[in-house]
């Protein structure tokens, strides 16, 4: 069997890397304020928020793959999301 | 041994294509070429090939079509020349990159401005950098066993990469020749059955993968190292596959090159492509006038023919390079190569720039150029830049 280098990758999460280094904001949500309503899981152009809880209805950021844009404390209709520098 | 017909270039690739039994086509029509897929849409029309032909909008999407195909595993053919071939550009670069085995037949023809539909090799020699095995054949024949062959080589697992075969506008593409045309049972012999590679990679919607995901530079020099290694395999893999074709045609191909007169001869010219028949003629002559004189034809220009270059300039006087191209602000682009590739055998190189446009590249020119480079050992004085042939200086007065 010949030893081949091939770019391919399988689609799940990771293929193109840990996209999260890319980030200079950081996005911050603040579960006291946050009334569920998903739009920002809705806007995230990465997939970057992820639904948890019973009901799925709690958002979270996965930081790995948030590369920080913005979109989601943009367009949250309750300011419960605020950008912060990255250390 | 199969049956001899009349045909022309574009014929020629179009009965390889179908004796390969490729099983995907995309066209996009550009004179020269068009008559190739004219005829392979004649084939799959009156069911003598069994092939998805795909008419697409552009030669961008020809070459994206092909990928597509290669990526399932199937063989995929598209013919191009010219304006068609740059703006397929883009897309040829990924095929080469990516590793997609496929067969492209290029028409050679200059670029424009001035418009021209006659033969200059810028349009491929733009692309030898792309990851693609790029042959160049000399006459109709060859067309016809270098587009069989090119199957073969591009999907053989310890090489996996694309392959251009090109051949000259009119000079080869319309011009009508008799031509030995392979058993297609021999032809099955020759080649694997069509789609049937089985590597882990070959896309399948039960199985998906992604083909030229991000690579971070951590991962990527590799990627390109694996394709400089395959084309080192390929130097091996054509010269099998040509001496496996004489097998099933009479008709060896075992070089990357082809010498001619050359193994007693004090000079040599190196040219390619439908010229060389003419610089075969005018070795013979010029021997008559008592010149040592041979002819070295470059069969592929990717892999480049480094090793059997080497071993035929060796002990030669002089070089001499005949480009039906040119590199603005540099000279002959194969000039440059050669001229590099022999640096350390310190024997001059002399650069001839002729047939740029499809201005006729005749045996008496070639004569001119064997005599000049007999000028240069007797004087020791070479001419940089290279010498441009049949140039009406008159014009520029």
């Amino acid at each position: 069997m010949v030893k081949l280098i091939i770019p391919v990758s399988k689609p799940e999460e990771g293929a193109a890397g840990l996209t999260g280094i890319w980030r200079s904001f950081k996005p911050i949500i603040d579960q006291e304020k946050c009334k569920h309503c998903l739009m920002c899981w809705l806007y995230c152009p990465e997939g970057a928020i992820e639904r948890i809880g019973e009901d799925k209805l709690t958002v979270k950021i996965n930081y790995d793959y948030c590369k920080g844009c913005g979109i989601c404390a943009d367009i949250c209709p309750f300011k419960a999301i605020t950008m912060v520098r990255e250390e | 041994m199969g049956v001899s017909k009349v045909l022309t270039g574009n014929y020629a690739v179009a009965n390889a294509v179908k004796l390969a039994k490729v099983q995907v086509v995309a066209a996009y029509p550009i004179t020269p070429q068009t008559t190739i897929v004219e005829k392979i849409a004649q084939f799959v029309e009156n069911g003598e090939l069994n092939a998805k032909y795909i008419r697409v909008e552009s030669e961008h999407s020809a070459m994206a079509a092909c990928i597509g195909a290669s990526a399932t595993g199937a063989r995929a053919f598209t013919a191009t020349s010219s304006h068609g071939l740059m703006y397929m550009s883009e897309v040829v670069w990924w095929a080469g990159l990516g590793k997609f085995p496929m067969v492209m037949a290029v028409v050679t023809r200059a670029l424009a401005p001035p418009w021209s539909i006659w033969s200059e090799h810028n349009d491929v020699l733009a692309h030898r950098d792309c990851g693609w095995i790029i042959f160049f054949a000399e006459d109709n024949q060859e067309v016809l066993d270098l587009t069989i062959q090119s199957f073969r080589i591009s999907e053989d697992e310890k090489v996996l990469q694309p392959v251009m075969v090109t051949l000259d506008a009119f000079i080869l593409s319309h011009t009508a020749t008799p031509v030995s045309i392979p058993n297609q049972s021999d032809v099955d012999g020759y080649l694997p059955p069509p789609g049937s590679r089985r590597l882990p990679f070959i896309l399948d919607p039960a199985n998906p993968l992604t083909h030229g995901n991000l690579a971070y530079p951590r991962n990527f020099m590799e990627f390109r190292y694996e394709i400089e290694r395959s084309m080192g395999n390929a130097r091996r893999i054509i010269v099998e596959a040509g001496r496996e074709y004489g097998k099933i045609t009479g008709r060896y191909y075992d070089s990357l090159i082809e010498p001619y007169r050359c193994s007693d001869a004090d000079a040599v010219l190196i040219c390619m492509g439908s010229s060389a028949g003419d610089a075969k003629d005018a070795v013979d002559i010029l021997r008559d006038e008592g010149y040592n004189i041979g002819a070295v034809k470059l069969r592929t220009i990717r892999p480049f023919p480094y090793e059997e270059l080497r071993d035929i300039c060796r002990n030669k006087r002089i070089i001499g390079v005949v480009d039906r191209d040119y590199s603005f602000g540099f000279g002959g682009i194969m000039h440059g190569e050669i001229k590099s590739a022999l640096s350390d055998l310190h024997i001059p190189v002399q650069g001839f720039i002729a047939g740029l446009g499809g201005r006729d590249i005749r045996v008496e020119d070639f004569i001119q150029m064997g005599r000049k480079l007999y000028h240069i050992i007797e004087s020791g004085v070479g001419e940089f830049p290279p010498i441009w042939i049949n140039l009406r200086r008159e014009v520029f007065r």
